[in-house]
């Protein structure tokens, strides 16, 4: 075909600036908000002079103590990161189930990742007591529980997106079910686990924030390389096959990617919900519907999103703390009903 | 160049399409027709494997990529609602870009090109979902023609089109296929219309070639009436066989 000597009329949807604008200032902003907000009672005021005063080139008077440093480097600081990890994680991933699955309400949560996750953690604890093991026995019960998920699913309703959902939530209760048991069989040894069943991020440090790390690093990293063919699966499988795609293989990468990152993110946190709902259909609804625009505003809002939801988690009740799960839960029910709504209307 | 050669596929124990042999030449437009249920799209799908058949679908070129040899346009296209329409026919470009590429400025123009010629450019920022029942059916064929693949199977390109738009449509295809020699095999309802414009007519009933030749060897009243099951007056003249449906059924 002829090549047309002016620029392209159109380009294909990519995150706009402005949406990025507000991802990474939203981040910064509730960043510093987390490190400043807390139960120890730290001035604020001084710690933006201690913040400051780590900055290179920069001198100012820093007046907190050895342990009010302490608090803030050793304990919030590693959290706000871990916090913002996790809520990317977990956004992306929601993002990326809907994507593979074609499915709106597709969460690691919803779909029984979480807990399939959950349950092969508290199995780790069972068999070794060693928590080094718990991130992959996490993955390994995390794609059971999606594998079953999307067979049951498929095999009762096609492809509709109500059985998908239902057999997400059986696989949950099943796996909860299990868990559950197990607990109350090991209540000795498994006391730890009871600490994350309903999400916290309580007794993290810098060594949760590393083993955390290589996990999101590739998961998140193989999500964003798939961006634009989640796209193409929109769709359907006959047609994306038509354009000479290995739909099968696709759909294998992005979940095995996607369900790495919730495992990881379970292990560590433990079950925090609708995250991944919550944040991608923001995104869809503010900034456009293609995943090259949601997949990479996803990891910027879904670590805003967590970070605000612990701060939120650790101030309104203080000095005691609610579970994040319960403050992610509170917004993310309405939001997840909201959804639904609009399916029925559009379809 | 495209050859189905002993094509047959079955459901279950049903045999639907086949045992099917079928050459359409270079630059030449094949017209696919018969009743509703003979086959005519599942002989389209099984050339980009789609459905599982016996024998062999193949090309000149000795390769059958699905995307890159062959685009295909389905019957009934799935459109995300809220996809626009340039990122629509874009996804056109796919076989041509790696899994962790993107479009290069080439692509884009082939986009461009492809809007152009259906008159679609204006609503490339449109989203899917706001495009009327014929503007979508001109979506989906500027995506099949994105991707710039030799062989186009079109199942039913003109179904939502009115007469003007669908003479529009079926005039871009002939004048590509006349610049860049491509290969057209098109499932059309439309007797009439499909035998003004392709080369040949392929008839097919329960799944077999009932008919195969020039418009006016295919489009007669024994012939039609034998396989649509009722009667219809073909008139002939120099525009070609017209088919005028009768409410007497001899």
């Amino acid at each position: 075909m002829s090549l047309p000597t002016t620029p392209p009329l159109a380009r294909p949807s990519r995150p706009s600036w402005l949406a990025i604008g507000v991802g990474v200032g939203a981040v910064i902003l509730v960043g510093a908000a987390g490190l400043l907000l807390g139960a120890a009672g730290i001035d604020s005021i001084q710690v933006v002079r201690a913040l400051l005063d780590a900055l290179p080139l920069i001198e100012v008077d820093n007046t907190l103590t050895e342990i009010q440093l302490n608090v803030l480097y050793e304990i919030r600081a590693p959290r706000v990161v871990l916090g913002g990890m996790v809520g990317a994680i977990l956004a992306v991933a929601g993002a990326s189930y809907q994507g593979v699955f074609r499915n709106p309400l597709a969460d690691p949560y919803l779909l029984g990742v979480a807990a399939g996750a959950g349950l092969g953690a508290t199995m780790a604890f069972a068999v070794s007591g060693d928590s080094s093991v718990l991130a992959p026995f996490a993955f390994l019960g995390g794609m059971a529980a999606v594998a079953v998920t999307y067979t049951l699913g498929r095999s009762v309703g096609g492809r509709t997106t109500t059985s998908l959902i239902l057999a997400g939530v059986a696989v949950a209760a099943f796996a909860t079910a299990i868990q559950t048991f197990l607990l109350q069989r090991n209540s000795e040894t498994l006391r730890q686990v009871y600490s994350w069943i309903l999400g916290q991020l309580v007794t993290v440090g810098w060594g949760d924030v590393v083993g955390l790390m290589p996990y999101a690093l590739v998961a998140s990293a193989v999500m964003l390389a798939s961006r634009r063919m989640l796209d193409v699966l929109s769709i359907g499988d006959e047609e994306a096959g038509a354009l000479g795609i290995n739909v099968v293989r696709l759909r294998w990468v992005v979940v095995i990617a996607a369900t790495l990152a919730t495992a990881a993110a379970v292990s560590v946190s433990g079950l925090i919900g609708f995250v991944g709902i919550i944040v991608p259909h923001t995104i869809r609804i503010l900034f456009g519907a293609s995943y090259r625009v949601i997949i990479p505003l996803s990891l910027l809002f879904g670590a805003a999103f967590l970070m605000a939801a612990d701060i939120a988690a650790r101030t309104l009740v203080a000095p005691a703390e609610l579970p994040i799960g319960v403050v992610t839960a509170f917004f993310g029910a309405p939001f997840f009903i909201m959804v639904l709504r609009s399916m029925r209307r559009s379809g | 160049m495209i050859t189905w050669d002993g094509v047959s596929v079955t459901y279950a124990t049903t045999r639907v399409l086949g045992p099917l042999s079928l050459r359409v030449d270079d630059g030449e437009w094949v017209g696919l027709i018969g009743p509703n249920g003979a086959g005519k799209s599942t002989m389209l799908k099984t050339a980009i494997g789609a459905v599982d058949h016996e024998g062999t679908v193949s090309l000149s070129n000795g390769k059958r990529r699905p995307g890159l040899d062959i685009a295909w346009m389905p019957q009934r296209p799935q459109m995300p609602d809220d996809m626009t329409v340039f990122d629509y026919v874009v996804l056109g470009r796919t076989p041509h870009i790696g899994y962790l590429g993107s479009e290069s400025r080439g692509d884009l123009d082939s986009v461009e090109t492809a809007l152009r010629k259906l008159g679609m450019l204006e609503f490339a920022g449109r989203g899917l979902v706001t495009l009327s029942g014929g503007e979508a059916q001109r979506a989906v064929l500027a995506r099949a023609l994105a991707q710039e693949a030799p062989v186009l199977l079109l199942d039913e390109p003109t179904a939502s089109l009115d007469i003007g738009h669908a003479l529009d449509v079926l005039e871009v295809l002939d004048e590509l296929r006349a610049a860049e020699g491509l290969t057209v095999v098109t499932a059309v309802h439309d007797l009439t219309l499909a035998g003004r414009f392709a080369d040949r007519l392929v008839l097919l009933g329960d799944g077999i070639v009932r008919g195969d030749g020039p418009p006016e060897v295919v489009l007669t009243e024994d012939l039609l009436r034998t396989h649509y099951g009722r009667g219809v007056r073909v008139i002939q003249d120099q525009d070609g066989p017209t088919v005028v449906p009768t409410r007497t059924n001899d």
